[in-house]
């Protein structure tokens, strides 16, 4: 079929302009939904939109097919505007089956489009989905503006040449609503078709049966006079900075940005890494890049991933190890021998819902209190955080940074949602990057009488890097407590007060040495400082600019470096009469906050397993803004 | 393994450190860590490249007293840390020494996964089937009912034997020594550093304090010549005061024998000759126990296979051979990118 494919090839005047849109793609896990988010956002991409995503889906890999609990989501916002979030509601919903309505229909704005795969809504589905009446039948779905399609049936019949068996043809359907939500939009579909000619280059029929579906889908839109009952939006294209762009999940951003460190450190890096959802997908680029010197060790299991990274960082690499909130319980003990052994390694927290195995896909950050005191004895440990996909690659560069110059651990944490989401990256000039290699002692060191290889620097507090074979500097490392001027064990009770003083001095020392706190939006002081850290960057910044535009008094403050704090955190805090604190988990920077400056904050949690909504937060600005009383 | 190279004669001083052994008087350590470091020498290793990594427990100090490289981990992660080690930089030697309470219990995951891997290091397992730094509680290698502080009634389970686990985790070299063979000690070592990939030691050790004599029944000095067999690769498996004794294969049970040479037509030449790289073979021979078998000390197998380093370096240069010069600035512009003007 021969079809219209340029970008502004289909002209404007039948659209509606519209600033930002969110879809939310629902259907069984078996459906394909994240493939259709994810395709539908590279459109959005190539059109030139900014844009957020939000991957929801089941923790089982294929739930019982029609449940409601192996129901999966793709989550889009695209607009012409700065996009942070994936969106509080859908402005549309596309739902594949009855289980899908029943879990997302109460996301939809009121008056948004429901699209609707009839096919779906058997007796069988929708008693799965607990619906003792069909809903399509009452109604029930009038507040909205729903649009009924027998997508399965559509898709049969535009696949039935290929001769695919009925279960194969119906796995296009996915792609025919991909073609009718490409026409509400006005966007190409070359670029699709030529995805799925080479993804399924293999298997031509599959490939072909796709590509009609997608076309069909496309031109149903377009010829089965629904412009009088769906409306067709323009989205401009974004005004963002000049550049080259691509989309980015934040595992690759991240692995990117550890390929960067490593190289900007002159060291090969050492990935020991467990399996572990939501953490994973590291380990699959890494594994990936071995042209990079990269090692990639699929350990036996979390000690054993943490274990192998110390062992090459004591051996002269990079260490990095990678997991979740469970894996890094384990990785604990390990940890501390790193800090005792006073060696470099990374170590990545792609946080989950807990506690214990608790929500494995969906997104928390309640492991702030892990990464900053989660260990046995005094073993204080830099902890800095990514606020979103793109982010990643420069905390990472970060992190490898501060691990080699302060010869520490660090911890790097993510999360679930930070992991899987996409957003448009500025690509950055690798070869402009400011390096930090590191250096090792040396076996002229070695032949050096004057040389004293537990010597510190009077900066940093670091020892030389030695490593194992440098003749003349023998040493051994270890996790019992070593004498500061001499290296060997030392149970001295006045030795072992100086090298705790030593570990908290020197990760201390790291607030010289990160950028001074800035004011991200708004004042530098004034009623109300709204402070966050992580992936709620998004949906605080778009609440605090929205207040700020009703003239409101308040600022965003977003911290990247947990531990240790900006130097003068504790000073730009105490010049806000109030501070509100939304994050998803408990209270955990709260209490930090509250412990480090003795200042009250204001608490807005939320453990759901789901990123804040805009809403969420600026109702929390007005109530702190409203309520009477100084902090 | 690795061959180093060096000018001047190395000798035991140099593979000596400064620190005070600290290890209860008598312990069989002390035997166990003057046979490394007179061994070491002749190995052609040097202080430098070499590396002994170990976890918790007594044995575990071990690297304090040699004067190369040393790592004294955590209680059970030795090989997790040795196979980063030698993964980061395989010019290394590196030894891990452990114990049974280490090796085998907190660290026994790590130990099936080293041995299967088949990571080019070498291990030391010193068996004292107790744990003596914890004071004297029974390990995963003590016989079932000892009494011990944490059993004071005898302890129920049953005991792993270390060399049929590693044979069973599919190390490609298994060997046995005491810790008092002064003489053939020393010729394991060098076995074990020669072989490339895991190497598997156990090495029986005598905790004086909290397990004493444990292995009396083939170690004392009246019985060791008739209950310990020194296997030898293509020397008939023969033992015994007047070396009369020897294994022979019942065909009917399929279980190796104890048979005199003169006694019911049996001669020399109807013992099994030893064959290391005869899996099968080793399987019986470490699962003989006295006083009923000798216990079999030696090379009981050997069949190198290639190690987990050599793997990942070939596929890595086969991937970077195909991919071609890596640029970071390439890969991440490899996508769907657009421009912004």
């Amino acid at each position: 079929m021969n079809v219209p494919v340029n970008k502004g090839a289909e002209t404007a005047k039948h659209f509606e302009e519209a600033e930002e849109v969110v879809i939310r793609f629902a259907g069984d896990s078996g459906d394909g939904m994240q493939l259709t988010g994810s395709q539908f956002t590279a459109s959005a991409a190539l059109a030139g939109n900014d844009f957020a995503t939000f991957p929801d889906f089941p923790a089982e890999i294929r739930a019982p097919t029609g449940t409601t609990f192996g129901v999966s989501a793709f989550q889009i916002n695209f607009g012409s505007g700065e996009i942070l979030t994936a969106g509080d509601q859908p402005d549309v919903l596309v739902v594949m089956n009855p289980a899908a309505l029943m879990v997302n229909l109460k996301d939809l704005r009121e008056g948004g489009i429901l699209v609707i795969d009839t096919g779906a809504f058997t007796k069988r589905n929708l008693q799965k989905a607990g619906y003792d009446e069909n809903p399509l039948d009452g109604d029930s779905l009038a507040r909205y503006h729903h649009i009924e399609l027998d997508i399965s049936s559509h898709t049969l019949e535009a696949v039935k040449e290929f001769g695919l068996s009925n279960k194969e043809a119906i796995r296009s359907k996915n792609m025919w609503t991909l073609g009718l939500m490409l026409w509400m939009f006005g966007r190409p579909r070359q670029q699709i078709i030529d995805w799925l000619n080479d993804k399924f280059a293999s298997k031509p029929d599959i490939a072909a049966a796709n590509v009609a579906a997608l076309n069909a889908g496309h031109a149903f839109g377009e010829t089965a006079e629904m412009s009088a009952d769906l409306k067709r939006y323009h989205i401009a294209e974004a005004k963002t900075e000049p550049g080259t762009y691509s989309t980015v999940t934040g595992a690759q951003a991240l692995a990117w940005g550890l390929v960067a460190g490593s190289q900007l450190a002159d060291l090969p890096l050492f990935l020991g890494s467990y399996p572990i959802t939501p953490a994973s997908p590291l380990l699959h680029q890494l594994a990936a890049l071995k042209e990079f010197e990269v090692t990639s060790f699929q350990a036996e299991d979390e000690i054993a991933a943490i274990g192998a990274a110390i062992g090459a960082s004591y051996a002269g690499s990079l260490g990095i190890t990678s997991s979740s909130g469970p894996g890094i319980a384990l990785k604990g003990e390990a940890m501390g021998l790193a800090i005792s052994a006073e060696l470099p390694l990374v170590i990545v927290n792609a946080q989950r819902g807990g506690p214990s195995t608790g929500l494995p896909t969906k997104t928390e950050q309640s492991d702030l209190y892990q990464a900053i005191y989660g260990r046995n004895g005094d073993a204080p440990m830099p902890v800095i955080s990514s606020r979103g996909p793109g982010d990643c690659f420069y905390v990472a560069i970060e992190a490898v940074r501060l691990a080699v110059k302060y010869m520490t651990p660090v911890m790097l944490l993510t999360d679930g949602y930070i992991t899987n989401a996409a957003e448009p990256w500025k690509l950055p000039d690798a070869t402009k990057l400011r390096s930090f290699p590191a250096t090792f002692a040396t076996e002229a060191d070695g032949m050096d009488e004057n040389f004293d290889k537990f010597a510190r620097d009077p900066e940093t507090l670091t020892k030389p890097w030695v490593k194992p074979g440098t003749k003349g500097l023998e040493y051994r490392a270890g996790g019992l407590e070593k004498s500061f001027e001499t290296g060997h064990i030392s149970y001295d009770p006045d030795n072992h007060q100086k090298m705790t003083d030593t570990r908290f001095d020197k990760v201390a020392a790291i607030a010289k040495d990160i950028p001074q706190q800035k004011v991200y939006l708004g004042e530098d002081t004034g009623p109300l400082a709204v402070v966050g850290w992580g992936s709620t960057f998004g949906p605080i910044d778009k609440a605090v600019k929205q207040a700020i535009k009703e003239g409101k008094k308040v600022s965003h403050i977003h911290l990247r470096h947990l531990n240790p704090f900006p130097e003068n955190l504790g000073k730009l805090l105490a010049d806000f009469d109030k501070i509100l604190v939304p994050e998803m988990n408990m209270g955990q920077l709260s209490t930090v906050l509250r412990d480090r400056f003795l200042l009250d904050v204001i608490q807005l949690n939320k453990v759901t397993g789901q990123p804040f909504k805009i809403v969420e937060i600026h109702g929390a600005i007005d109530q702190a803004l409203s309520a009477k009383g100084e902090k | 393994m690795n061959k180093n190279i060096s000018n001047e004669q190395l000798t035991i001083k140099d593979f000596t450190s400064d620190q005070e052994v600290r290890w209860c008087p008598g312990c069989g350590d002390y035997a166990i860590l003057k046979c490394m470091q007179r061994t070491l020498p002749n190995m052609g290793a040097t202080p430098e490249n070499t590396v002994f990594v170990s976890g918790i427990g007594c044995s575990s100090r071990f690297p304090y007293y040699m004067s190369t490289y040393g790592f004294h981990t955590i209680h059970g992660r030795g090989p997790t840390i040795a196979t980063g080690v030698k993964l980061a930089n395989p010019d290394l030697d590196v030894w891990l020494v452990t114990g049974d309470g280490d090796g085998l219990s907190i660290g026994g995951n790590h130990m099936l996964h080293v041995l299967r891997r088949n990571v080019d290091i070498n291990i030391l397992l010193f068996n004292n089937e107790i744990y003596g730094l914890t004071k004297g509680q029974y390990s995963p290698t003590s016989k079932q009912g000892t009494r011990s502080p944490s059993t004071p009634y005898g302890s129920v389970e049953a005991a792993v034997s270390p060399c049929e686990f590693a044979l069973g985790s599919g190390a490609r070299f298994v060997a046995r020594t005491v810790d008092t063979a002064q003489k053939h000690m020393p010729i394991v070592f060098e076995r074990a550093h020669q072989n490339k990939g895991a190497s598997f030691v156990e090495i029986f050790q005598n905790c004086l304090v909290y397990n004493d004599e444990v292995f009396a029944d083939f170690t004392a000095k009246d019985v060791a010549k008739d209950r310990q067999l020194l296997a030898t690769h293509g020397e008939p498996l023969i033992f015994g005061k007047e070396m009369d004794k020897g294994l022979v294969l019942d065909t009917t049970s399929l279980s190796l024998k104890v048979a005199t040479i003169g006694e019911n037509g049996i001669s020399k030449e109807d013992i099994l000759v030893h064959d290391e790289t005869n899996r099968m073979l080793a399987m019986m021979l470490v699962s003989l126990n006295p006083p009923e078998f000798p216990m079999v000390l030696g090379v009981i197998y050997a069949d190198p296979a290639p190690t987990f380093g050599d793997a990942i370096r070939e596929q890595t240069a086969e991937v970077r051979k195909k991919k071609g010069p890596a640029d970071l600035n390439n890969l991440i512009r490899q996508g769907r990118t657009w421009e912004v003007k």
